[in-house]
């Protein structure tokens, strides 16, 4: 039974990652990035819905919307200012360094606002557990709405992807984006959109973490950021079903570790496992093998 | 007597045979010519040659050693140096520092001297920089010796790729469309500069090359490749007149 | 004119390896100037190894960053192995080498040579991986270099070494046994060998080995792979042998930082703050900022970076944003094609005006 238990936080902690990922993987897909400050705005979600749901006592679904609409609007934002001007820079470790420094202004900025101390996040959702097996086995409604959502939110990237004219713009656009600007899409746009489909998921993901993992303070996007770029290379990054695996795989490795092995080692394990992965299929689970042509 | 002996070669990519049953015979000194239609292969053959593929089938044998599926590396120690379709210069090094690390195998000095600024890494030096500017001064660039690559003129880049591959001293070289983005001038003046290099270095050299007046002017002998297959193989005034080989280049 | 040429290219190498070395210094005899004069603070004072220990990490990254062109994350983890190996030998052998220079002399090779076989080790089935799976997997290493030490508790007594780890219980020490590695609380008690000077003479060192090695044959091969790699192979030189020489020189003198650190500290523990990913991406931007490729200008960016927030400290809560404000600015300002062209211009129009002031004359 606790085999299953674990499989199931494991489920859950992985389809936050899987959203997370999402984003990064969208982000590194078109604008080829590693967009280091994602994991600050999933931080700057949470704080939204705090804000709005602890401070203003506003329910639950305005807290999510604001969070949501914040992030987008601060994804598309960071990418105008920030990575535009260093879309075309002699060395993309350019853009990478000013990711970071991105990082550490949300950081900052949450951190003169709400100050060091970590706060209790109040859950979001209001489904209540499911119990099996006599008890034995409970699922939490985090759990089920965080799994759900995720399913749902990767299932409609796809067919956004594959069936709109802007989703089939931006494969065009992470392909080439000098053919695709001939082809008369508008490159900068779809780079926007997609830093903002991929901040709303980080929003998203933001809360349902704080839900199930109910601590807040200006670091809390951090690791899980790292982790779920982790997640994204896992599963092949530029990969939309690498990262929903990529994610998955894990957050149920995670939690088997700790459960397991040692709570403390449960990272190591992790970046372990990923270190040999990539040592057997350099790109990743899904991920594209391009040889340069000689 | 032949320096370079090719037997059944043969590579296929997925179900593609992009080179099949591939023979040819180099003498040395001879200055050979593979031309074809696009797509016809001939880069996939430099790439065999150079290991940077290997060969599903066939063999191949450089001055009598079997070369076959070696790797890149170790057929350049054999003797084989090559130059690029795509330019691929080390386009932050300067122009001489492009030739000296094709000198690399051939002056050596250990890290330690490097480091330790020894006598042995002061000798060495003088000794790369001399023979590098010997070989700027064949291709008319050693008054560019310091600057950087990506910084010269195309036509000086595809010399400077020359110049780099015969620093490693081969015994064969092969030159992948030399010529390509060059004017009338330009060709004349690259067709003159490989020939004074096989006469100077004693050299072998393949080259696949489009333009006709190049070929038909300098190579002794010739090879036509289509769809990975030999059309036709013989002395360059044999080939160019024979109807088979016309027919594949201009059509029926 | 033949032999002029060869030594303008040699002078040119040397006059500005001596600038480098010349600044290191003149600044190392300023400070001591000022420092004999009592005026400065001991905020200041307590930051010069720290300056040495990351200018010595932003050199030795450089090298692989920018010579051999490969992006590093995990280069806090080569300076965690440098760290705990010095530290673990120096705690062992307090009385055992009572000669505090002799001691610390045989702890920076101990450190330098673990963190540079770990760069090896790791080095060989990683280098094979390109661009950013090679960034995640360094990533990956160092937190996994953290996250070991974290765990690891290890005891001496007559019998010899005892490891665990669960706990120093575990570790069924004698008596007469101490326990030197204690799992998250680190090392207490390492002897605080370092200092300004030895820092100074740490940091000539790197930039007196990575310099000659960039400007040799080496340097010139491992270039030569950064720039193509496939030219590189064509003319006959080892790519693997490269990669790793650099690669494992590169964490051979983080590590030597990281026995410089720890030497700095009575306690010494593996914390996300100094060994974490944070630490190697703050490196890096040392790197950049100074100029991919630029030793010289990585020593700069890693004082002035370093002192910034400090400097800034009068502004307390504000300073950090402060400097991330800047650090975004700086990137633009020194990347973006729109700023180098609007720089230019600058330039240019400078340039004119002066000549036009001089006609006019």
């Amino acid at each position: 039974m606790s085999f299953l238990q674990y499989l199931i936080s494991g489920l859950s902690l992985g389809s936050v990652y899987a959203l997370i990922a999402l984003g990064y993987t969208m982000v590194y897909g078109i604008a080829k990035m590693l967009n280091f400050a994602h994991g600050d705005v999933i931080m700057i979600g949470a704080f939204t819905t705090y804000t709005i749901c602890s401070a203003l006592g506003l329910p639950p679904a305005a807290g999510v919307l604001a969070a949501v609409v914040l992030c987008t609007l601060l994804g598309v934002c960071i990418e105008k200012v920030a990575y535009k001007p260093l879309r075309k820079a002699a060395s993309p470790l350019a853009v990478l360094i000013t990711a970071i420094g991105v990082s550490y202004l949300l950081q900052n900025v949450a951190l003169l606002i709400f100050g060091t101390n970590t706060k209790a996040f109040t859950s979001v959702v209001s489904v209540n557990a499911v119990r099996l097996a006599d008890g034995q086995l409970t699922i939490t409604g985090e759990t089920i709405v965080t799994i759900v959502s995720c399913i749902v939110i990767m299932a409609g990237l796809m067919i956004f992807i594959r069936k709109t004219k802007a989703g089939q713009a931006m494969l065009a656009v992470s392909e080439d984006k000098g053919a695709a600007q001939l082809m008369g899409i508008n490159v900068n746009g779809t780079i926007a959109l997609t830093f903002a489909i991929g901040s709303a998921l980080a929003a998203v993901a933001g809360v349902l973490l704080c839900s199930a993992y109910p601590s807040l303070n200006p670091y809390t996007g951090s690791m899980p950021g790292i982790k779920a770029f982790v997640a994204a290379v896992f599963g092949g990054i530029g990969s939309i079903p690498g990262a929903f695996i990529g994610g998955i795989l894990l957050g149920i490795i995670e939690i088997f570790a700790k459960a397991y092995i040692s709570s403390q080692m449960a990272d190591a394990i992790v970046f372990a496992i990923l270190i040999v992965i990539l040592l057997i299929k350099p790109t990743g689970i899904l991920g594209r093998n391009i040889q340069e042509k000689v | 007597m032949a320096i370079l002996e090719i037997r059944n070669l043969g590579i296929s990519f997925g179900g593609l045979r992009a080179v099949d049953d591939f023979n040819i015979e180099v003498k040395k000194g001879c200055l050979y010519g593979l031309i074809g239609p696009n797509g016809a292969g001939k880069t996939t053959v430099f790439n065999l040659l150079t290991g940077v593929y290997k060969p599903s089938e066939g063999i191949i044998t450089l001055d009598g050693k079997d070369i076959t599926g070696k790797r890149t590396i170790d057929i350049n120690h054999a003797g084989i140096a090559r130059t690029f379709q795509n330019i691929r210069l080390f386009k932050e090094l300067s122009v001489a520092d492009n030739v000296k690390a094709g000198l690399h195998s051939q002056l050596r000095y250990s890290t330690m001297e490097g480091i330790l600024r020894l006598p042995g890494y002061r000798r060495v030096e003088k000794q790369l920089q001399e023979q590098a500017l010997e070989l700027l001064r064949v291709f008319d660039l050693e008054g560019e010796g310091e600057v950087l690559a990506a910084n010269l003129p195309y036509g000086k880049q595809r010399k400077l790729e020359i110049a780099r591959a015969l620093a490693t001293k081969p015994k064969l070289l092969l030159l992948d469309e030399p010529a390509a983005g060059m004017n009338p001038n330009e060709t004349q003046e690259l067709m003159e500069t490989i020939k004074f290099v096989r006469e100077h270095f004693d050299m072998t050299i393949i080259l696949i090359e489009h333009d006709m007046k190049l070929v038909s002017g300098i190579c002794e002998e010739l090879t036509v490749l289509n769809f990975g297959r030999v059309l036709c193989q013989g002395t360059t005034n044999e080939v160019l007149n024979n109807p088979e080989v016309i027919r594949a280049y201009l059509g029926e | 004119m033949k032999a002029l040429k060869v030594k303008m290219k040699s002078d040119k190498n040397l006059r500005s390896n001596l600038i480098t070395f010349g600044m290191v210094i003149g600044v190392y005899i300023i400070m001591q100037v000022l420092l004999a004069a009592g005026v400065v603070s001991s905020l200041v004072r307590g930051l010069l190894v720290p300056l040495c220990t990351y200018a010595i990490l932003a050199v030795s990254l450089n090298l692989t960053v920018g010579i051999l062109g490969e992006l590093s994350l995990g280069h806090a983890g080569f300076m965690c192995i440098g760290a705990f190996t010095s530290a673990f030998f120096s705690k062992c052998m307090q009385e055992a080498i009572p000669i505090a220079a002799l001691r610390f002399t045989i702890a920076i090779l101990i450190g330098a040579l673990c963190a540079g076989l770990m760069g090896l080790l790791i080095g060989i089935p990683v280098l094979r991986l390109k661009g950013d799976y090679l960034a995640i997997v360094t990533l990956a290493f160092g937190e996994i270099a953290k996250n070991v030490i974290n765990m690891l508790y290890i005891g001496v007594d007559e019998a010899g070494l005892h490891f665990s780890t669960k706990s120093s219980l575990e570790l069924n020490l004698s008596e007469n046994g101490t326990v030197i590695i204690q799992g998250a609380q680190g090392i207490t008690g390492t002897p605080n060998d370092s200092s300004f000077t030895v820092g100074i003479v740490l940091l000539l060192i790197t930039l007196f080995v990575i310099l000659n090695l960039i400007h040799s044959r080496d340097g010139r091969a491992i270039m030569a792979i950064r720039d193509n790699t496939i030219a590189a192979e064509s003319i006959g030189i080892p790519i693997t042998k490269y990669k790793l020489m650099a690669f494992s020189v590169s964490a051979a003198f983080a590590g030597m930082a990281g026995v410089l650190y720890a030497h700095n500290l009575s306690t010494l523990s593996a914390t996300p703050k100094n060994f974490g990913y944070n630490m190697s991406i703050m490196i890096l931007v040392f790197v950049v900022l100074g100029g991919i490729g630029n030793i010289r200008g990585s020593v700069i960016a890693a004082v002035v970076l370093t002192l910034l927030p400090e400097l800034l400290r009068g502004l307390n809560d504000y300073r950090m944003l402060i400097y991330a404000v800047v650090l975004i600015a700086m990137m633009l300002f020194n990347w973006a094609p729109a700023c180098i062209q609007w720089r230019e211009k600058m330039v240019y129009r400078l340039k004119s005006r002066k000549k036009l002031t001089k006609e006019a004359e």
